[in-house]
């Protein structure tokens, strides 16, 4: 993986909440065997009509979502399904980080493990970021903060293993198999 | 000691490098599930550094998902409608064999969703860290295990290591006391509870469903409450195993059996909550005053009494643009009766309710009598176990009688990415576990129920209250 430490970009906002991983990748698209190309499916349902031709309502097909990387989105972003294919589509797609006022569980966790930023904010951030769309933001992983037009800075919780971890472009999985030695003493210990 | 939560017991137990301010715990886990949906790149990672899967014994494979319910695609010479379904359901029997890891197949009679067949087989136990690349692996929660919907690379991480890095989720104790009335299900209160704390009510949360009403409910019941644990947003939920969990294991094929039985049981039994165990938040539910629940939106928190209008409209903030949008895709109004809404397709079947539990309950209105015309009803076991007792029990003649096509088992209409959809427009009555937009199909309406609900509603030809059928 990359290393990560600074998304600059306007943001594209959708302002929903609960948006689940069923609207981000509809099951249909989950067939694959791989992650690759998936960004053409985000957000399938809402982005396309039924013959196939964008939707020109949709804000991913408008001109000024060209180029974001930055997606805001209502509260509880990436609820339901487990799949991964989620944030592979989103960063598919050109999306690097997703902010919030609260993100589901497993999607925050799948994300960090592709370098796809999670973040959340306070209600007021979150207001402002959804009334806003296309501000220019700066998202910057060593400060966790988040700096807004006005230069207005926010700090934004992030696991400091998920945050080492991108920063220096680790794979978690490295990691987990530095502790196998205390993986078998605990296999072995183990009387039941 | 401290007293401590169930929760608490396993996670503590299972603990190979507590965590730190740095760093996450390494999360032993003793049973990985795998299907064909979510495990493909993470055999993907194995082949590109060169790995093993570490523990295939700890390991069990099913493919449920992108398979067709019908009888002669599965079990005759009819392929799988779509390719990339069959190139997926081909290529977990390369990976399942080239890792040396316990299939069941196509045609195998043990075959079935991936949270059914499980529990059936014994291979779900009491204390257990359980994983599977699907959110509602919370389903095995019902038996006392701590189990959780991973991602693939997730996935990849236990192939690898039979471990998993994780923080420690706080707990949320869900106190459910009182008897359910008739015609109330355990779909009901899981439904209600969802409507009560909302669809992240539960998020960063291990939730302990307790007290008398869920003590008193079977283990097909815990199943499909601990299942829609994460419709409310919660990692995990788990109910203590006690009497009822013993006697569903005893005789399950892999369970153990002689001394380690007893061994086995005598463990679990000290698994439970301790007495005064602090839970980092709770919510009291009164069980004795539920009424059949139906969702009237498109997420499983916009939920009321069947017998209930839809509700207005909330008074402020982003609810409304949610609320609006939502009655908008499913062509409601505020203040309308959902009892007499058309319904076009009914399901029953998925990891929430395709139990045969779920299938007796739904016999039980469906016996006698005809479902109404122009409405399809769609009844897919959650096992070819689950098939060939409900076969036997002469559930399938009563289903076949109403008019009812019984298929062979898998998630089919749950999220329609196997062939069985419902048409744009069309208003589905389903016991799944999402009413998301587009999940049984693109435009598909779906409004979640019990079986009885979904049952009765196949009969009347449109929205029932269960209890005028009981």
């Amino acid at each position: 993986m990359e290393p990560l430490a600074q998304v600059r970009s306007r943001s594209v906002v959708i302002a929903s909440s609960n948006i689940d991983t069923d609207q981000i990748i509809p099951a249909r698209f989950l067939t694959t065997t791989t992650k690759e190309g998936l960004g053409r499916q985000l957000f399938a349902d809402w982005r396309y009509a039924a013959d196939g031709s964008p939707n020109p309502d949709f804000v991913l097909n408008l001109p000024a979502a060209a180029d974001c990387r930055i997606l805001v989105a209502g509260r509880n972003f990436g609820c339901g399904s487990s799949r991964e294919h989620a944030p592979w589509a989103l960063l598919d797609y050109g999306i690097r980080a997703v902010i919030s006022t609260e993100i589901a569980d497993i999607f925050k966790s799948n994300a960090l493990k592709n370098g796809l930023l999670p973040i959340t904010v306070d209600d007021a951030t979150g207001q402002w970021l959804l009334a806003n769309p296309g501000a220019e933001i700066l998202v910057d992983l060593h400060s966790s903060s988040i700096t807004l037009p006005d230069g207005t800075q926010s700090r934004f919780p992030i696991d400091a293993f998920a945050r080492h971890c991108l920063l220096n472009g680790i794979d978690e999985l490295g990691y987990l198999q530095s502790k196998l030695p205390d993986i078998e003493r605990y296999e072995a210990a183990r009387t039941w | 000691m401290a007293a401590r939560t169930l929760f608490d017991k396993v996670w503590s137990e299972h603990e190979v490098v507590p965590e730190t301010a740095d760093t996450p715990a390494v999360l032993y886990i003793d049973l990985h599930l795998i299907h064909e949906v979510t495990s493909p790149q993470a055999f993907s990672l194995l082949r590109s550094r060169g790995l093993p899967v570490r523990r295939p014994d700890r390991t069990l494979a099913t493919m449920d998902h992108s398979t067709p319910t019908r009888t002669e695609q599965v079990f005759g010479n009819i392929p799988i409608a779509v390719d990339a379904a069959a190139k997926q359901v081909r290529q977990l029997e390369t990976n399942a064999a080239d890792f040396g890891v316990e299939l069941f197949a196509m045609r195998d009679a043990r075959r079935g969703i991936v949270h059914v067949i499980s529990p059936e087989l014994g291979t779900t136990l009491p204390g257990m860290t359980i994983v599977c690349g699907d959110s509602h692996t919370s389903t095995h929660g019902a038996f006392g295990a701590l189990a959780f919907g991973i991602g693939s690379t997730e996935v990849g991480h236990v192939f690898a290591t039979q471990c998993l890095l994780q923080r420690k989720p706080k707990t949320l104790a869900v106190n459910v006391e009182g008897a359910l009335r008739p015609g109330v299900t355990a779909k009901d209160l899981i439904l209600h509870i969802i409507g009560k704390i909302g669809v992240s009510g539960g998020t960063g949360h291990v939730i302990e469903y307790r007290g008398s009403t869920i003590r008193a409910l079977s283990m097909d019941e815990r199943m499909t409450i601990c299942n829609m644990s994460i419709e409310a947003g919660a990692r995990a939920g788990m109910i203590a195993p006690d009497e009822v969990t013993l006697a569903y294991l005893r005789d399950k094929p892999r369970a153990p059996t002689g001394s380690a039985w007893d061994a086995a049981a005598a463990r679990w039994r000290t698994l439970a909550s301790d007495p005064g165990a602090r839970f980092d938040a709770s919510v009291d539910i009164d069980a004795t005053t539920l009424e059949p629940m139906i969702t009237y939106g498109t997420n499983p928190g916009m939920v009321v009494p069947v017998a209930a209008t839809i509700p207005a409209r909330p008074a402020t903030g982003a609810g409304q643009t949610v609320f609006d949008k939502a009655l908008s895709y499913m062509g409601f109004a505020c203040g309308e009766s959902l009892i007499g809404k058309r319904v076009d397709v009914v399901f029953i079947g998925s990891c929430t309710n395709g139990r045969l539990a779920d299938l007796e309950a739904a016999a039980s209105i469906l016996k006698g009598r005809k479902i109404a015309k122009g409405v399809k009803l769609l009844i897919v076991p959650g096992s070819q176990q689950v098939k060939r007792d409900a076969e036997s029990r002469g559930l399938a003649q009563i289903f076949k009688d109403a008019g009812a096509d019984w298929r062979e088992s898998g998630c089919s209409m749950c999220l329609g990415m196997n062939g069985d959809t419902v048409t744009s427009g069309q208003y589905c009555i389903s016991t799944s576990n999402r009413n998301f937009e587009g999940r049984q199909g693109v435009g598909a309406r779906t409004l979640l129920v019990s079986p009885l609900t979904a049952a009765a509603s196949a009969v009347q030809g449109s929205i029932a209250d269960p209890r005028e059928y009981l």
